[in-house]
């Protein structure tokens, strides 16, 4: 049921540029710092980097998806597929054009996805990453379509998946056709599974709405980032559904373990490790 | 009409709910209730009958008419259950190779705490997995209110019909207004924008079948709904399964317009 005035809010965190700065670098003298949302220290940007971007105290600032492939990927193992493809204005949506041409300038990216194969640990598999800059990671169908090929890709040359995830949901500018692209991905993730393929998704701050509702949830394994936010509805909707305020920990990765809808954390340092040994252990002899 | 006029048509109070559907074309329902997980979901309905002698599987939302109805149908927003139960009926009627009728009408998947805390998104998520590869013939047809995943969950069908005066959204139209151009007031246009009405589908290729609707009463709809869905499922009941569900992928695989340069 839609009350009246349940839309007025932003959506999700990341549409009011929420609970992770996008930018989280501040200039102070020539020495760029972050300042921690959590516990308010600065640190210099690259010490941050060093530290894959994870705060002493241990809070996540945001990755980018070729600063994620530069971390997770072996070192000049990552081969990029289908990024030849591109978004179109498929119902003459107002002021969609004009939305990707800035999310590509923002961005640097083609689309919301960025596909391929990639080593992690000398393990190959194909890897996935979504990227928050391009349009909060809304799927349309050029990411349906990148996240389906590759799965199919997968799935022909006998390989594992990996996927990170970071979305704001469907991309309404793409009407219907962006729905579709939850259950065409679905399929591709199910005949991947039905091939005895292993997909291992790891949810980062913030997956929600039809990401969530698909290929998201739908990993043999899934792995989220500490403290990301994890749901299908955003937490401003159910907000102003129930007219209460949220508890801080509702839909948190910590959450969703308690609730058991997750497999575990992964803290940044620990995931390439982690994702060697998972893939190493579903290895196939055929 | 324009396409506001008939997102309003398609919530109109006196619209016949899920239920009125089922018992209007099939025989001898007996309605099955629960998950066998957590609980009963009243929003989804659903169980075993009759058509024409076929044994199907039917599930259908349920708005509800009437104030005391509607809150006990939930508005027709399902929880994470209502899917769960749908899901294990359909996995029924495949171990007894019925056919699967689903009737879509839901302004979306319930939003709420305990929605949220049972893992809704993967309810859904389960539902488009499961579908895609059920052994059996599956039609969806929405009679009123396609909201979004809410509503694709019980979709991912091997054809999808749809009322004249039914619509089907990846958001709402108030929605799309208030989040996308921050102003409420333009609904209409969102509307408009969204392309969310039956003849707009059809042109998209996301519906096979418009279903007209006469101006008073729906007994001729239930008619022609007997004898449509009767002809098309004893036409996919003689197709293999493994070709029903390659079919069915194709379906859905073919969504999406992109260039590639
Ligand atoms: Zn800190």
């Amino acid at each position: 049921m839609l009350k009246k005035g349940l839309f007025k809010q932003p959506k999700n965190e990341l549409e009011k540029g929420g609970r992770m700065p996008k930018k989280p670098v501040s200039e102070q003298g020539t020495e760029l710092t972050s300042q921690c949302p959590a516990c308010n220290l600065k640190t210099p940007v690259t010490m941050l980097l060093d530290n894959f971007n994870v705060c002493n105290c241990g809070y996540h600032f945001q990755f980018n998806a070729r600063q994620r492939i530069d971390f997770i990927a072996d070192e000049g193992s990552f081969c990029e597929m289908f990024d030849n493809l591109e978004s179109v204005d498929i119902i003459s949506f107002p002021g969609y054009e004009g939305k990707l041409k800035n999310a590509k300038l923002a961005s640097k990216e083609r689309e919301a996805v960025v596909c391929g194969t990639a080593e992690i640990g000398k393990n190959k598999c194909a890897l996935f990453v979504m990227e928050s800059g391009f349009m909060m990671g809304s799927m349309g169908s050029v990411v349906g379509e990148k996240v389906t090929r590759m799965f199919e890709y997968a799935t022909e040359n006998n390989l594992p998946v990996v996927g990170y995830t970071v979305s704001g949901g469907a991309r309404m500018q793409e009407g219907i056709i962006s729905l579709m692209q939850m259950a065409k991905t679905s399929g591709a993730v199910k005949r991947h599974s039905d091939a005895g393929g292993f997909y291992l998704a790891v949810l980062t701050h913030p997956t929600t709405g039809g990401v969530t509702a698909s290929f998201a949830s739908e990993g043999d394994i899934i792995l989220a980032e500490p403290q990301a936010l994890i749901g299908f509805a955003g937490p401003r909707v159910i907000e102003q559904t129930i007219r209460k305020k949220l508890p801080p920990e509702f839909q948190t990765a910590e959450f969703l373990l308690d609730k058991g809808f997750i497999d575990n954390i992964a803290p940044r340092k620990d995931q390439k490790q982690l994702i060697s040994k998972l893939l190493s252990m579903h290895k196939r002899s055929w | 009409m324009s396409a506001f006029e008939k997102v309003l048509a398609s919530r109109a109070k006196d619209r016949p709910t899920g239920l009125a559907y089922i018992i209007a074309i099939f025989d001898d329902f007996i309605e099955l209730h629960g998950d066998r997980r957590f609980a009963e979901d009243t929003a989804i309905a659903g169980g075993i009958a009759r058509l024409n002698d076929m044994p199907v599987t039917v599930i259908a939302m349920d708005k509800g008419n009437t104030t005391k109805e509607k809150i006990y149908r939930n508005f027709g927003s399902p929880n994470p259950e209502g899917y769960r139960k749908a899901l294990r009926l359909m996995k029924q009627a495949e171990k007894f190779r019925r056919p699967v009728i689903c009737f879509v009408d839901t302004s979306g998947a319930f939003c709420g705490i305990g929605a949220e805390e049972r893992g809704q998104g993967l309810a859904i998520a389960e539902n488009l997995m499961e579908m895609m590869t059920l052994k059996v013939p599956v039609i969806s047809i929405f009679i009123g209110e396609g909201g979004s995943g809410g509503a694709l969950a019980l979709a991912v069908a091997d054809e999808v019909w749809m009322l004249e005066n039914a619509m089907y959204s990846v958001i709402s139209p108030e929605g799309c207004a208030s989040i996308l151009w921050k102003d409420p007031k333009k609904v209409k246009e969102a509307a408009e924008s969204l392309k969310l009405t039956a003849q707009d589908l059809k042109k998209l290729g996301v519906i096979e079948e418009i279903i007209a609707e006469p101006k008073k009463g729906f007994e001729s709809v239930y008619k022609l709904l007997e004898s449509k869905l009767t002809d098309a499922l004893s036409r996919s009941l003689k197709i293999p399964a493994e070709e029903l569900i390659c079919k069915r992928y194709e379906r859905f695989r073919k969504f999406g317009v992109f260039k590639e340069i």
